[in-house]
């Protein structure tokens, strides 16, 4: 899919990607670099390809090496293919001691994945992440837009079963579910 | 019921839409700003007011405002600093969701003390989702002609923008956050200059907290002297708490400053007290970067005082036996807790988070890391105690930004207060612990695994 699909944005993105650009004095329009690489990430599969970012690099009329940099600095851009649905599970402070360990390892077993690996159905891909600010509802996971909060396994099984029977990509960018809490 | 001036409407159904904020008073302070006050005397009613920087450095805000410059025919910036990272800390994202209005009238009345036409909230990117309702607010404002050319028909004009990170704990640095908002790299500037020099483009910048900027809402409405009538002492106002851990009631809770710790812990008002009936072995009071207290420390102080949650009272003894409000990210945790795992897991995220400019941060937290893992594994000596004590001494003040301190200091006061438990790590290795799996998950290999 990756392989084929054209690495282009169209009219309707376009539009977005100049409105953020117009947020910005004339000529600090590099600012809108993150921005783009969120939609970027969004259209094309979830991660950041050389040609992506290169395509990002064209519209801001700046050096490749500008977007790779900033790409690889941030931790919510992914560098490499990932599955449909990243499920991102804080790990830090509150949410350590409310047991996010075990909820990782309840989650590794389900999916049959280790931390950073794939569903060999290109469903899932499990990440550990730094505190997302959602401590006095730990522990918890981020999906695409959507915060998930005071987990259970229980509840972790529901919404990660929900996930697989819709096989939608969740992606940052888009409109959040009403949240669960 | 406690006094609420930035919480007061958080539960009033529909209370994020423009309609619902504006009846209940919303949008006065930009009246009042706009059309009864100059500049000058916004900021001078912010210095009244004793208003410090909520986002952890308790910096004075109406001071940090005055430094602002104002060379003529160059822009100036206000930057609202949404980046909330510190581990522990929840408020401003609760805030933002709650009552996104509040912060966008902060910010145009702010925005207005300080000559920017142009204003950004820098919000960090996993707050994507409120990000949106910012910026749906922002729509509403504009609509309403509360942003945009020629304000209530005067001459001032701001147009505000969101704008989103992408994950880096170290953008709420602020000029790493600045070098973020150019689409760079997150690594913190030299400091001189500061940004009310030169800071966004180069151009004089404020950069406030979240909850630093809807404060002045308050202020500008009811006066610099009423707000500084709230509070105890230098700790003028209410602060907003996220409170979490091992307590019954976790969540975001206003509080007026000065407010005795015990009674925020067991109150029912607030954090209902110990879940369980476990237990209080510890507090983390402002974010995970401020040292660490046991029970009877962080309940009172050295001298036998009630410890009181104001930046003074809990600042009491230095680090000796004090510690800092920081942004209000109170952690509690229980008898159960070993500390030294809960340091090794706060080591191993300010190693992760350091942008690796400064040697003695990229590298130190990393070895901290190792230690804390190897001690944890049952491969600890004393000397990897004291390795750790030297480490952490050498990081502190020798780096370009204050993520050094945040990693060195949650160190240090985990060796001072806690050091028999560090040495029973390394006495009795039989309690092998689950760090092992945190590293087979990520394919690494520790020291000593």
């Amino acid at each position: 899919m990756a392989a084929t699909q054209e690495i282009k944005f169209n009219d309707k993105t376009m539009a977005v990607v100049n409105k953020i650009i117009s947020h910005y004095p004339e000529g600090k329009h590099k600012s809108a670099v993150i921005p783009i690489l969120h939609i970027a990430q969004a259209e094309f599969d979830g991660w950041l390809s050389a040609p992506a970012m290169d395509l990002v690099a064209s519209i801001l009329k700046i050096q490749p090496i500008e977007v790779y940099e900033v790409a690889s600095f941030y931790s919510m851009f992914n560098l490499k293919p990932v599955g449909k649905c990243v499920i991102e599970v804080c790990r830090t402070s509150s949410c350590w001691l409310m047991g996010a360990e075990d909820m990782i390892k309840h989650i590794e077993k389900k999916l049959n994945i280790k931390n950073g690996g794939t569903t060999s159905d290109g469903m899932f891909t499990l990440k550990t992440v730094e505190c997302l600010g959602s401590c006095g509802t730990a522990p918890m996971m981020q999906v695409g837009a959507d915060y998930y909060e005071n987990l259970t396994f229980d509840k972790v099984d529901v919404l990660l079963d929900k996930m697989k029977s819709e096989g939608k990509r969740k992606s940052y960018t888009d409109k959040a579910e009403s949240r669960t809490e | 019921m406690a006094r609420k001036l930035l919480l007061e409407h958080d539960h009033v159904p529909g209370i994020a839409s423009y309609s619902v904020y504006k009846e209940k008073g919303g949008y006065r302070s930009v009246e009042k700003a706009l059309k009864q006050m100059t500049a000058e005397s916004i900021v001078e009613e912010v210095k009244k007011s004793g208003l410090r920087g909520r986002g952890g450095a308790g910096f004075p805000t109406g001071m940090k405002w005055s430094f602002l410059a104002k060379p003529p025919g160059v822009p100036r910036y206000l930057v609202c600093n949404a980046d909330e990272s510190e581990p522990g800390t929840f408020k401003d994202r609760y805030l933002m969701e709650r009552i996104p209005h509040l912060l966008i009238e902060g910010m145009i009345t702010s925005s207005f003390a300080l000559g920017a036409n142009t204003s950004y909230i820098y919000i960090r990117g996993e707050y994507f989702y409120v990000a949106r309702i910012l910026e749906q607010a922002i729509e509403e404002a504009y609509a309403n002609g509360w942003l945009g050319k020629n304000i209530l028909g005067t001459d001032y004009s701001l147009d505000l923008h969101v704008q989103i990170g992408a994950g880096a704990y170290i953008c709420g640095e602020e000029t790493a956050l600045l070098e973020s908002l150019e689409g760079k790299r997150g690594n913190p500037r030299i400091k001189p200059p500061f940004p009310a020099i030169a800071g966004l483009w180069g151009c004089p910048t404020v950069v406030n907290n979240v909850e630093t900027i809807a404060a002045v809402v308050p202020i500008v409405n009811d006066g610099g002297e009423a707000y500084a009538k709230i509070g105890i002492g230098k700790s003028t106002g209410t602060k907003l708490i996220s409170a979490s851990g091992h307590i019954n009631k976790p969540g975001v809770y206003e509080i007026d400053l000065g407010l005795p710790v015990e009674e925020f812990l067991n109150s029912d008002e607030y954090c209902g007290g110990m879940r369980g009936g476990k237990k209080l072995k510890a507090v983390v009071a402002g974010g995970s970067s401020v040292p660490i207290l046991p029970a009877n420390l962080i309940l009172k102080t050295a001298n036998g005082e009630p410890r009181l949650m104001s930046y003074e009272s809990l600042g009491d003894g230095g680090f000796q036996t004090g510690t800092m409000l920081g942004s209000g990210g109170f952690i509690v945790m229980d008898e159960t807790v070993s500390i030294v795992k809960n340091l090794w897991n706060f080591t191993r995220f300010y190693h992760h988070e350091s942008c690796g400019q400064c040697s003695p941060c990229r590298e130190g937290t990393g070895w901290m890391e190792k230690i804390l893992h190897k001690i944890l594994d049952g491969h600890g000596t004393i000397e990897d105690i004291d390795l750790l004590w030297d480490i952490q001494g050498k990081i502190e003040g020798k780096t370009i930004c204050p993520l050094g301190e945040a990693a060195a200091w949650p160190v240090a006061a985990a060796i001072r207060h806690f050091r028999a438990e560090f040495e029973e790590y390394v006495k009795n290795p039989s309690g092998i612990s689950d760090v092992k799996h945190y590293y087979r998950l990520n394919n690494l290999s520790p020291v000593g695994a």
